[in-house]
């Protein structure tokens, strides 16, 4: 194959440059903000500020109610990634099979798609809500009376399910279309060698999955993180009370809600080194066992 | 909601419109009244530009309270601000701390010429949005209080009257309700209702600094053995079934009394139109019980809700207009059709005494409670309060009295949690005024 080139360096950084003036406006631009204003205690108008150092750092290092919400979102996110993951590779492996009516069935999946993260959540309320929720209803008919907004571990079972059940089609699409691309004749080979469907799942199947679930897995851990934030404001209906806060929707309540700025932006850039690590770690360490073809 | 929007934007460029031809003065306001409240505003602010040619109004909805707030301040900075804009009462500590953002409205409408003289302001409204000096610098819209609503059919069938005291409830009313198969008493906002005007109904201090109106360098004094009390009560309430608790959500509260499971329920004064709209039982309203123990000279309570404020950085013209829609809206026509159509208080005395005039009370007995309430005798700390960061010190209360209520904490575990974190917010505060 032959190698394309430019003849200057001018050229391909000019046609760079769109691109990175997107990114520099409004990423590094708004990031680098971030990292001063966490520096300072700032009245939201801009009249007056103090420069305090490390103090939002140091605070939310001693704040207890901060440290839960961090364990929270660390849990939250290993459970929607988990089950969302889980749940859609199953559907898919079993729709993969469906010879008759299998459009129907694919369509039925991918519906949820479609729905919007804040009416995902509406949902979510409606079905567990303390009074009329179906959910909560069935649960009471078990004995277990289920109490949303009051109770940690119910709010936080709530919005796992929520965000589980809105994840699922997209990584189902993606698991599927991954799977019908593995080449007939692997699978025919396979067949003949191993008449084992779970083996075969695991040997063959799986593996040439991988680039598809790496994919999905950083996809779903920055669901998790960040795109759930429409869910937890519909179910703790816009109130922090004793509810399980994921960290964004703290940055969002400290610095929309209560014009803290300085203390939210301190907490954003908690965030932003905890991603940078936790994509460092994937890329180093996961990506490396993983074979494109 | 789209399609009101639409229909709103055009009524608005056909104002502008009209505006740019008769080159009228054009301002506007942004508040956070959705649904049918927006439409009263709306329909307060199209009597406001048919009352008179000179200047046109653009109200412009911004979404809740929290996100009205906030999206005055970016405006601000970006030198786009409204010319009015809502702030609800937790949010009063940040806009008024920002001198130089706002023009009192005191100030404002003096300068406009209009007039203006604090004592036409009823009691419980008047100082609540003033500075220290007693200067008024937002202007109080929509205004309301906490009262006590009763489903009065379970009343009757349990054979008790409203309580006064909170002693009568924990002896003969709860008992007897519960005993007649309802949840006696339930309420929609912990720290609105059982703490601020806590304080306010038994006179007692809550914060230093004269509640906070004189100074940033503020301490709550939240963690008082009175209130410590009152939770300690709720708790054995809860335990005996004199009271329930559904969690932060005000609806979530109010629900249950609208079904007609929770006989008697603490909400706002505002709330009555919408439980006259939907519940198919007699109902009325009383003031809020006290404790006999605390005081034997209960006291007033203050008004919560939001104010508007005049935004600086607009010329003499776009001033004057202000003045001219916070001149019309404490009119006795606007205020009387604020009032009846919302439930919200009148904020005069003469809107006040024109609505008994129409006969609203004979019909509604329950709209006149709120207003009684906020006319009961003052006290030195009654005014209201003034701290800042207190979205969040609100945030921080529900946490903990949720966690009293859910048996995670013990009253005095919480307190002292709520009194720590509560002045390190405050002090924090402090730290973005200097």
């Amino acid at each position: 194959m032959k190698r394309a080139a430019f003849g200057h360096i001018g050229f391909p950084i000019l046609l760079l440059l769109p691109q990175l003036a997107i990114i520099a406006i409004f990423f590094y631009w708004p990031a680098a903000y971030a990292v001063e204003s966490s520096f300072y205690l700032q009245d939201p108008f801009g009249f007056g500020e103090t420069f305090v150092g490390f103090d939002n750092y140091t605070r939310l290092t001693n704040s207890t109610n901060y440290i839960n919400a961090l364990n929270f979102t660390v849990v939250f996110t290993l459970l929607v990634t988990f089950f969302s993951l889980g749940i859609a590779l199953l559907l898919a492996v079993k729709a993969d099979k469906v010879i008759r009516g299998a459009k129907t069935y694919r369509t039925l999946l991918m519906w949820v798609y479609a729905i919007a993260p804040p009416v995902a959540g509406l949902i979510g309320v409606m079905l567990f809500d303390q009074s009329r929720g179906t959910i909560t209803q069935v649960l009471a008919s078990f004995g277990y009376d289920f109490r949303l907004g009051v109770n940690y571990w119910d709010t936080a079972a709530a919005m796992i399910t929520v965000s589980v059940w809105k994840q699922i089609p997209v990584n189902f699409i993606f698991f599927l279309s991954g799977l019908q691309a593995i080449p007939r004749s692997v699978r025919e080979a396979a067949m003949i060698d191993n008449r084992s469907g779970t083996s075969r799942f695991w040997d063959i199947t799986f593996p040439l999955l991988a680039p598809t679930g790496f994919f999905l897995l950083i996809i779903n851990i920055t669901y998790s993180l960040f795109d759930t934030f429409g869910i937890v404001d519909t179910i703790v209906k816009g109130e922090p009370g004793n509810n399980p806060l994921t960290l964004v929707y703290r940055v969002y309540v400290d610095g929309f809600r209560g014009g803290d700025l300085g203390g939210s932006s301190a907490q954003s850039v908690v965030l932003m080194i905890l991603v940078l690590i936790l994509t460092i770690v994937q890329f180093r360490f996961l990506e490396r066992r993983i074979h494109y073809t | 909601m789209t399609l009101k929007t639409t229909l709103s934007l055009g009524l608005a460029a056909g104002l502008l419109a009209g505006g740019a031809a008769q080159a009228q003065t054009e301002i506007e306001f942004w508040h956070a009244m959705g649904g049918q409240l927006g439409e009263t505003v709306n329909q307060l602010v199209e009597d406001f530009n048919a009352s008179q040619s000179d200047y046109v109004l653009t109200p412009v909805f911004k979404g809740t309270y929290e996100e009205t707030l906030t999206a005055a301040i970016a405006a601000f900075r970006a030198g786009e601000q409204p010319n009015i804009v809502q702030v609800f009462d937790a949010g009063a500590a940040t806009v008024i701390g920002a001198q130089g953002a706002t023009i009192p409205v005191e100030q404002l409408l003096n300068d406009a010429g209009v007039g203006f003289n604090i004592e036409d302001y009823i009691d419980g409204v008047r100082y609540f949005y003033a500075d220290s000096d007693g200067q008024m610098i937002g202007m109080p819209f929509n205004s309301s209080t906490p009262i006590m609503y009763y489903n009065a059919d379970a009343l009757a069938e349990a054979g008790v009257e409203p309580p006064t005291t909170w002693e009568e409830f924990a002896e003969v009313t709860g008992p007897a309700l519960r005993d007649a198969g309802y949840i006696p008493l339930a309420q929609s906002h912990l720290p609105w209702i059982f703490t601020e005007n806590f304080f306010s109904r038994h006179n007692l201090q809550f914060a230093s600094n004269n509640n906070g109106y004189d100074g940033v360098d503020t301490e709550i004094m939240v963690n008082h053995p009175a209130i410590r009390a009152h939770f300690q009560a709720l708790v054995d309430w809860q335990d005996e079934g004199l009271f329930a608790f559904y969690g932060t959500g005000w609806a979530d509260n109010q629900n249950p009394f609208e079904a007609g499971e929770v006989a008697m329920w603490l909400g706002s004064s505002g709330s009555f139109g919408g439980i006259a709209d939907r519940v198919d039982f007699e109902f009325s309203a009383t003031v809020l019980p006290y404790w006999e123990a605390v005081t034997t000279e209960p006291t007033q309570t203050f008004i919560g809700g939001a104010a508007l404020f005049a935004m600086s950085g607009f010329d003499e013209e776009e001033n004057m207009a202000t003045a001219a829609f916070f001149d019309y809206l404490t009119s006795v026509d606007a205020q009387v059709m604020w009032h009846t159509e919302t439930g919200y208080v009148p904020i005069t005395n003469a809107a006040y005494e024109a609505s008994a005039e129409q006969g609203h009370y004979d019909e509604f007995p329950a709209a006149e409670v709120g207003i009684q309430q906020l006319l009961l005798p003052a006290g030195e700390f009654t005014r209201g309060y003034r701290m800042g960061f207190y979205v969040q010190i609100r945030d921080v209360m529900n946490r903990e009295y949720t966690r009293i209520l859910t048996g995670e904490a013990t009253v005095d575990e919480a307190f002292e949690i709520i009194e720590a974190e509560a002045n390190e917010l405050l002090e924090r505060f402090a730290a973005t005024q200097g």
